[in-house]
């Protein structure tokens, strides 16, 4: 057909050779599951949803603590998740033996929420510590997980509170 | 062993099928969960949050998120009489240990959780320049940790600076709204903690989640809808004010 083909046929199998490295190389580098669900790893998902989970959950602790949860029904904490204050168990829920929560102190842990504070919602119980407590545990009258002290019990509530220590 | 000609034909297909394992990807974390038949979002109601800070601590502990970076956390805005533009926002270590005492009573006070908005058109997925970034079927945008190149685009295009660079990792991270916990059926970390219910996770895909009730009944907005992000965090009884 040309005079002089040769050339082409050469250019031709350069071409050939450098797509044929390409589709190779692509397919080596770029992941399988590239493109699975759009323009990403598709495995990653799997990979991110595989991650061990740190809180329990208070569903899991009820499981065992259900007195805790018992007494927590009769109070107003009982919205308040364990892990709020106890912080991250499922490793306790893992291994109830060798993994023991640390002990609250209480100064610290009611105040995060109690402190008074004007963005705080009014409805919201609050305290200045200092004029409140000045600074003493809270449990040493308030039984945490259920913190009124109601009237003529409030001693019942103490004892409650130092037996948990 | 010698490697003749001969073994090495024989070793071939079995690295074939060695290959094919490794290639395939780790299995599918939670074989029950569906990721079509569900829509992340969340609702932040404003009015309930106290400002105690238990959703940035269970976050930090659930994610492993490092000292000084937060993938949630808590702003405390003080809006003056009329300076609606002009609020003081504060937000020490993010809120993790709660806030300071706090008395000035004029004008409003009022605390603003913020976490990723797990929008539907993100600008941070858009400029990944390599896919490591995306929103999933089910409405969560995640980061690709093997594939991030940590080069801060995302970071720079998050528009409520959701987003960080992990110093250990130095690869983009934020926000995953859980993922690890909710395709295993459990809420997430600070949805968990939350003690007044100001944070409660949606899925829009569910008839029955009491969003849709909450959604018809009530004002709800999203951060900065003029960017038309289609953020899924919607506030409940936000003002003016917040950024």
């Amino acid at each position: 057909m040309f005079k002089d083909g040769e050339h082409l046929i050469r250019l031709a199998a350069v071409f050939a050779l450098g797509l044929a490295a390409f589709v190779i190389l692509r397919a080596a580098v770029v992941p399988r599951s590239f493109g699975q669900y759009g323009h990403y790893r598709g495995a990653a998902i799997a990979e991110i949803a595989s991650r061990p989970i740190a809180l329990a959950g208070h569903v899991t602790c009820e499981s065992c603590h259900s007195d805790i949860a018992d007494q927590k029904k009769l109070g107003k904490h009982v919205v308040v998740a364990c892990e709020a204050c106890h912080g991250a168990l499922a490793a306790h829920a893992e291994d109830p033996t060798s993994v023991q929560p640390k002990k609250l102190d209480t100064a610290v842990v009611c105040a995060r929420c109690h402190e008074a504070n004007s963005a705080k919602p009014k409805w919201f119980p609050q305290v200045a510590t200092a004029d409140h407590s000045g600074g003493i545990a809270c449990d040493t009258c308030h039984q945490p997980h259920r913190p009124k002290i109601e009237t003529g019990k409030s001693e019942t509530a103490k004892t409650e509170a130092e037996g948990k220590k | 062993m010698e490697l003749t000609r001969r073994r090495l034909l024989m070793l071939l297909p079995a690295a074939a099928v060695a290959w094919n394992y490794v290639s395939a990807g780790t299995p599918e974390a939670s074989p029950n969960y569906k990721m079509t038949e569900h829509w992340w979002a969340m609702l932040i109601d404003i009015p309930k949050c106290i400002g105690c800070g238990s959703c940035v601590r269970a976050c930090a502990e659930e994610n492993d998120v490092p000292e000084g970076y937060f993938r949630t956390w808590v702003e405390r805005y003080h809006v003056a009489d009329w300076k609606i533009e002009k609020p003081e926002v504060e937000s020490p270590d993010g809120g993790k240990n709660g806030f300071p005492p706090h008395t000035d009573d004029d004008g409003k006070n009022f605390f603003v959780p913020k976490l990723c908005n797990h929008c539907v058109d993100s600008p941070c997925t858009q400029v990944c320049p390599v896919g490591a970034t995306f929103i999933t079927p089910d409405g969560v945008v995640l980061v690709d940790k093997n594939y991030c190149l940590g080069c801060r685009y995302c970071v720079q295009a998050c528009p409520y600076g959701c987003r960080f660079i992990n110093p250990k990792t130095n690869t983009a991270e934020k926000c995953t709204l859980c993922y690890h916990r909710i395709t295993k059926g459990l809420t997430t970390a600070c949805c968990e903690v939350c003690p007044t219910g100001a944070r409660q996770l949606a899925d829009l895909k569910n008839p029955k989640d009491p969003i849709h009730e909450f959604l018809r009944t009530h004002t709800v907005q999203v951060l900065k809808p003029h960017l038309a992000t289609e953020a899924k965090v919607f506030y409940n009884g936000m003002d003016g004010s917040v950024r």
